[in-house]
């Protein structure tokens, strides 16, 4: 239990700009993404054995389900026949779809898959979008009486706030660190710094969260190319081994957790796939999590393990988390300024951190990193997953 | 919400009908078919009970950017409430201040509309909370 039957590496990686596509398609995106990522790793695509597809919502945002074999069509891949496969959960589905992949090569089923995360959120306009995103929790018993996801995400804030002392700056201080990490990047959604006033002055949302406080609403997409480590040994100058893969759920409706400024589902998670790479979270080196709201990414850090409960907000106002610190996290400029096209989100955590390992992360490269974790959450913790990347 | 699909929990919104697992005496609601503490030995033991919607805030939001349905009632007050007979549940609190609410503050049910479907179409009625 907990190991893979064989090793598996990134060969190549790909992502779109992520932010208001209103020129290109679900399917341009999706193509761009897989044929940068096809190209990065240099394989022929009839080499490729299967496609796997993380997408929240293609069915409400487009009306269009079935895009697996979409996608196959529009890449080309429906020649060969190959299997191609939708994943999907919430805004963690790109990183379950990675997951499904990892043990699809694993099994020793395929040796080169694909594996692509995509979102075209804004062809509807931004509070059905947010509507949309309302289904991501219990819509029934929590939804139907008035809940939002950022309200949500609110009450853990008051939570934790509360019972460690957390301030309303320091949750603002997430978002400004991600948008100077975000200014670096230019795949992001928002390159723009902003200030901690800025944060502060915005229009409330959920209180204690205002605008800033939120991911935006964004179209992207972001691929990889799966191999196992002995063939990508040959295929690929530089692989980059994924050593763990965790995952963990919990309750869909936030009123039933036992303990509101945790997520049992990241915790789960974290433990599987640290025990799998056999290391602790003082051996990671960078990390991205899950900030789709500020509270988010303290909550994150903690529950990882990068610093004990109740002290990720003060980890975040004495730098440990910025670039050069402890732990960088988010460099990619994270959810809030990368842009979360959902179910895109999880690969491109993972584009992110296969640059920082290759030493490719230009302006924003983290010296010397050889292990990164990427931390990824479908809604209110419903669903979490953790993987941990390693230089070969 | 479909008038059918909402119909089906009429009693557990309009009343807070949840259950009690006769094993181990667990509250829940909404009711669940099967106990998580006591699994397949409550199956058949889940017994109807009607909470008294008595209950303390645990933590609370002030909506304001609400869902379609409320986006004409904000800004609104959302709390997750334990109540003292077991369980929690989340809901809104109505009839007061933003600046009323805190943490630990005792409430109670009542029965309001929680909104409509359509123009014509009917009015779905359940469960929000006041202060004590
Ligand atoms: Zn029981």
């Amino acid at each position: 239990m907990g190991r893979l039957a064989r090793d598996v590496a990134i060969i190549g990686v790909g992502q779109t700009k992520f932010g208001e596509h209103w020129d290109l398609s679900f399917r341009e995106l999706g193509i761009q993404a897989g044929a940068n990522a096809i190209l990065d790793a240099g394989i022929d695509s009839g080499k490729i054995e299967g496609l796997y597809i993380g997408n929240m919502s293609a069915g409400l945002f487009m009306d269009q389900e079935h895009i697996a074999s979409m996608i196959a069509e529009e890449v080309g891949l429906t020649k060969t026949n190959i299997p191609a496969t939708r994943v999907e959960a919430a805004d963690a589905s790109g990183a379950l779809a990675l997951r499904q992949a990892v043990f699809d090569v694993a099994s020793g089923s395929s040796d080169i898959v694909v594996v692509g995360g995509a979102e075209k959120m804004l062809d509807v306009v931004s509070d059905v979008a947010s509507e949309y995103m309302n289904a991501t929790g219990d819509n029934t018993w929590e939804g139907l009486f008035g809940a939002t996801i950022p309200g949500l995400y609110a009450m853990m804030a008051r939570m934790h706030m509360n019972r460690f002392g957390t301030t309303r700056e320091q949750l603002a201080l997430v978002s400004v660190k991600n948008h100077k990490n975000g200014s670096m990047n230019p795949l992001a959604h928002f390159q723009n710094q902003i200030t901690v006033q800025n944060v502060l002055r915005a229009p409330p949302v959920a209180e204690p969260l205002g605008q800033l406080d939120c991911a935006p609403v964004s179209d992207g997409a972001a691929a990889l190319v799966l191999c196992d480590l002995r063939t990508a040994r040959d295929l690929c100058p530089d692989p980059i081994r994924i050593s763990g893969t965790g995952q963990g759920s919990d309750t869909l409706s936030l009123s039933n957790r036992s303990d509101l400024t945790t997520l049992g589902a990241s915790r789960q998670a974290a433990k599987a796939a640290y025990e799998m790479a056999g290391i602790g979270p003082g051996d990671i080196d960078v990390a991205e999590v899950h900030d789709s709201f500020t509270i988010g990414e303290i909550i994150a850090i903690e529950d990882l393990g990068f610093f004990p409960k109740g002290k990720g907000g003060l980890a975040v106002e004495d730098g440990s988390t910025a670039m050069g610190g402890q732990i960088p996290i988010n460099t990619s400029g994270g959810l809030k300024a990368r842009g979360h096209p959902l179910g895109a989100t999880g690969i491109a955590q993972i584009n992110e951190l296969v640059l920082q390992l290759r030493g490719k992360a230009g302006e924003r490269q983290i010296k010397g990193a050889t292990r990164g974790l990427a931390h990824s959450v479908g809604g209110t913790g419903g669903t979490a997953l953790v993987h941990i990347l390693e230089v070969v | 919400m479909s008038g059918a699909r909402y119909w089906r929990h009429q009693d557990q919104r309009y009343n807070m009908a949840g259950n009690e697992c006769g094993v181990c005496g667990s509250r829940f609601f909404p009711g669940k078919t099967m106990c998580p503490n006591c699994h397949r030995r409550s199956v058949g033991k889940m017994k109807k009970f009607y909470f008294n919607g008595n209950g303390k805030i645990i933590t609370y939001t002030i909506i304001h950017e609400g869902s379609l349905q409320y986006r004409n009632q904000v800004p609104y007050l959302l709390a997750i409430i334990e109540l003292e007979e077991g369980d929690k549940v989340l809901g809104q609190i109505v009839d007061c201040e933003a600046s009323d609410l805190a943490m630990g503050k005792k409430v109670e049910m009542v029965f309001r509309k929680l909104g409509e479907q359509g123009k014509s179409g009917t009015i779905q009625y359940g469960y929000k909370f006041i202060l004590k």
